[in-house]
């Protein structure tokens, strides 16, 4: 094929001009033997830790995360409805092990800025050139009235961290009996995976509808709106008879009376601006904030997350602390495990420049979240993120949520979903 | 259509990486180019370094630069019909789609094996010889054709995909159009699940 021929041709020819200019560069790497202490083994932990090692493998990276197991976000709505087995979203360390990741057990009680070394509940402290905090976020119980930390943990869940509370909200879902009423109460603006709350009421639905018929879901949500509402409100009139009498989802904007002023833990009451209602099941997802560790390591502001140079996510209160994930203020871009992903190869980048002496190149950023709509119609939000006067904009003119409801393209996009799941847990972990 | 000679680029990247001395340097030399930057960004759906673990996002890793950089750009217009790349392509300049076309040819493709039918893939076998394999040698698994991937590439991608293209819904180059037409009148209604079957296997 001649013009393959040709391309062949091109090819070799760019290869070996950037080879020359590799080989202008020096070998060693004047970041050799420089050390990073990552906080907090999650999604954006995680995927530094391992993108850090593949820059520069001399680079001393060590991961600091109390868990042995994590177990991710994503993807655990469907656990708990039954879609899918706990054992498939956990995932462990041995990949960045095999990376020449030093990954300690432990728990980050502090981190010293100025004489630069993060401190360990076990006692250990690990200096560092750069620290890189990805803590995720926590839970203000009381921001609720009413609830507690104590209630959160043992009848009203949230189930917003998977792990055991993703299994126990799974079974009180199975416990109910038909007829039953289950309450999600949503969080305020800024929370971790904004379609998360809308797509764990489709899926619980979609649960009831099949097992438990004659049961109805209530969300009660303090915004007026959410992530991807128009596409929700298509699939939730389409499968659960919203907007109608006897529909089996309703959901309550704060402008429409959704605010909740007050829960009785113990009864399940839970107490609106619309009304008072008693629920066989209270999930309540409190407002949030920035992992403790950020706020002992005095990495947020006075909202309560944590403010970064946006270029090199190093925080702007803190010299050579990088904060990523959850925590970190990088709106436009939401809280979610590919922002995070994102975020912390951009970090890695430069981390790396900063250690030796480089430049990296210009940023630039992805966000996907997919959601289930119900088993077969899944929807998907994408947006392309660049750096523009120092800020993170979304590229103009690309990006959006999936298009009008064509159930071919739905169910392909819930292979998608699959697909991405299994991609992005692998580009974190092995 | 002869055995492919290497890609020359695939080569002289051998080489650098053999001599284990330059190793790190290639991979930061990397990162401190915009290439990698942007294909960081495509691999949390693609698979880390474009090599997809399945069920049906494709494999991009070990692309065509022709054929990559002909595809985002009709994802960018439009023509390219898709659930989630059309989106995404519209954020990318000429010159970012040329240097991920630069990264991702660079990367080794990882046919992927999968369950398959015996019977379907050597059916399926015959009539890509008969009907594909002039313009996708090697079973569709040599990147010198511009035409993607097809040997090793999920199933449920290339499901859609033929799908699409038998149904005026993503556009074949035209003699392909009239090779799939021949193959659905001459071959039954089970050709392309066997072409499918075929790709598919090991
Ligand atoms: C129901 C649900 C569905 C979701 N679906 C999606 C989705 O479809 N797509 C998507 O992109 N995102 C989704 N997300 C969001 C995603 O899970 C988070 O945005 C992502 O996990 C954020 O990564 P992170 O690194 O900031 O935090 P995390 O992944 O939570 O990691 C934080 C880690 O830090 C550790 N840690 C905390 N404090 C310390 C300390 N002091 N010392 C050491 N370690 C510490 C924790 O143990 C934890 O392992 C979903 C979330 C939920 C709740
Ligand atoms: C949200 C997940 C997602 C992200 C992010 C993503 N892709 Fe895709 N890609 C897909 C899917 C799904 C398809 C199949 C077409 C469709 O439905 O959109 C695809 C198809 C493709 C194809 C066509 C492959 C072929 O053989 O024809 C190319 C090329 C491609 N993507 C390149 C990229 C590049 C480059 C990026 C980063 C800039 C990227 N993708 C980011 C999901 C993604
Ligand atoms: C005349 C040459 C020709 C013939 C014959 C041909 N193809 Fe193609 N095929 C192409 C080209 C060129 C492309 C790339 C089109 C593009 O860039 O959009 C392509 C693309 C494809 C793709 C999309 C790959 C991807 O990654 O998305 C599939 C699938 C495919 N061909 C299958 C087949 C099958 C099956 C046959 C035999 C029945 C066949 N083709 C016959 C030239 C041909």
């Amino acid at each position: 094929m001649l013009l393959s021929r040709r391309n062949a041709i091109k090819t070799a020819v760019a290869g070996a001009a950037g080879l020359a200019a590799m080989g202008m560069m020096p070998l060693a790497s004047a970041a050799a033997g420089k050390k990073v202490v990552i906080v907090g083994g999650g999604i954006g932990g995680a995927t530094a830790a391992k993108y850090l090692r593949i820059y520069d493998k001399t680079i001393e990276v060590t991961l600091i995360e109390p868990n042995v197991d994590y177990y991710t976000c994503f993807m655990s709505n469907e656990v708990i409805v039954g879609e899918r087995k706990m054992s498939s979203i956990k995932f462990g360390y041995a990949g960045l092990k095999a990376h020449g990741v030093n990954v300690v057990h432990d728990l980050v009680t502090d981190i010293d800025a100025v004489g630069k070394a993060v401190k360990t509940k076990g006692g250990q402290s690990y200096a560092f050139d750069r620290c890189i905090v990805s803590p995720g976020v926590d839970f203000k119980y009381d921001a609720v009235p009413g609830h507690s930390e104590e209630a959160a943990n043992t009848t009203c869940l949230h189930a917003w961290k998977a792990g055991p509370q993703t299994e126990a909200l799974k079974k009180q879902l199975e416990d109910m009996s038909d007829g039953g009423t289950v309450v999600i109460i949503a969080p305020p603006d800024p929370f971790r995976c904004p379609p998360g709350p809308y797509e764990r009421a489709s899926l619980i639905s979609a649960y009831l509808k099949k097992n438990k018929p004659n049961s109805k879901v209530l969300m009660l949500d303090p915004k007026d709106k959410f992530s991807k509402q128009g596409l929700f409100i298509d699939g939730w009139t389409r499968y659960y008879g919203y907007g109608t009498e006897g529909a089996m989802l309703k959901w309550i904007g704060g402008d429409k009376g959704g605010k909740v002023t007050k829960v009785d833990t113990a009864t399940k009451t839970v107490t609106y601006e619309g009304g008072t209602i008693t629920a066989d099941v209270l999930n309540i997802i409190p407002p949030q904030k920035a992992g403790k560790i950020a706020v002992t390591a005095g990495l947020v502001d006075d909202k309560g997350w944590c403010p970064v140079n946006h270029k090199t996510f190093e925080s702007t209160l803190k010299a050579g602390i990088h904060v990523i994930g959850d925590a970190s203020v990088a709106a436009p871009m939401p809280k979610s495990g590919y922002a995070a992903n994102s975020e912390a190869k951009v970090c890695a980048a430069a981390v790396f420049a900063a250690l030796s002496g480089r430049d990296m190149a210009e940023p630039s950023w992805v966000n996907t979240c997919y959601s289930v709509i119900k088993p077969g119609d899944a929807i998907s939000v994408a947006n392309v993120y660049a750096l523009k006067d120092g800020k993170i904009v979304s590229v103009e003119g690309s990006g959006g949520v999936s298009g009008k409801f064509d159930p071919e393209m739905r169910k392909r996009e819930e292979m998608y979903a699959h697909s991405w799941f299994n991609n992005i847990t692998s580009d974190v972990f092995n | 259509m002869k055995k492919t000679k290497l890609n020359p680029l695939h080569g002289l990247l051998g080489a650098v990486i053999v001599s284990g001395m330059l190793a790190s340097t290639a991979a930061q030399a990397e990162i401190t180019q915009r290439g990698a930057m942007l294909a960081n960004t495509c691999v949390g759906c693609h698979g880390t370094n474009g090599v997809s673990t399945g069920p049906a996002i494709p494999t991009i890793a070990g692309i065509s630069k022709a054929y990559f950089t002909d595809n985002m750009k009709s994802y960018r217009d439009g023509s390219r019909p898709s659930t989630v790349m059309g989106r995404l392509a519209k954020a990318y300049t000429d010159q970012d789609i040329s240097d991920m076309a630069d990264y991702f040819s660079a990367m080794k493709y990882v046919p992927q094996a999968q369950a398959a039918k015996a019977d379907m893939v050597a059916k399926g076998q015959k009539l890509h010889t008969k009907y594909c394999e002039k313009c996708h040698s090697e079973n569709g698994s040599n990147p010198a054709d511009d035409a993607g991937y097809l040997k090793g590439q999920w199933k449920p991608y290339l499901e859609y995909n033929l799908y699409d293209f038998t149904h005026d819904v993503r556009e074949a180059p035209e003699k392909m159009a009239k090779k799939l037409k021949e193959l659905q009148t001459a071959e039954g209604a089970d050709a392309i699940a066997n072409l499918i079957e075929f790709y598919a296997s090991k």
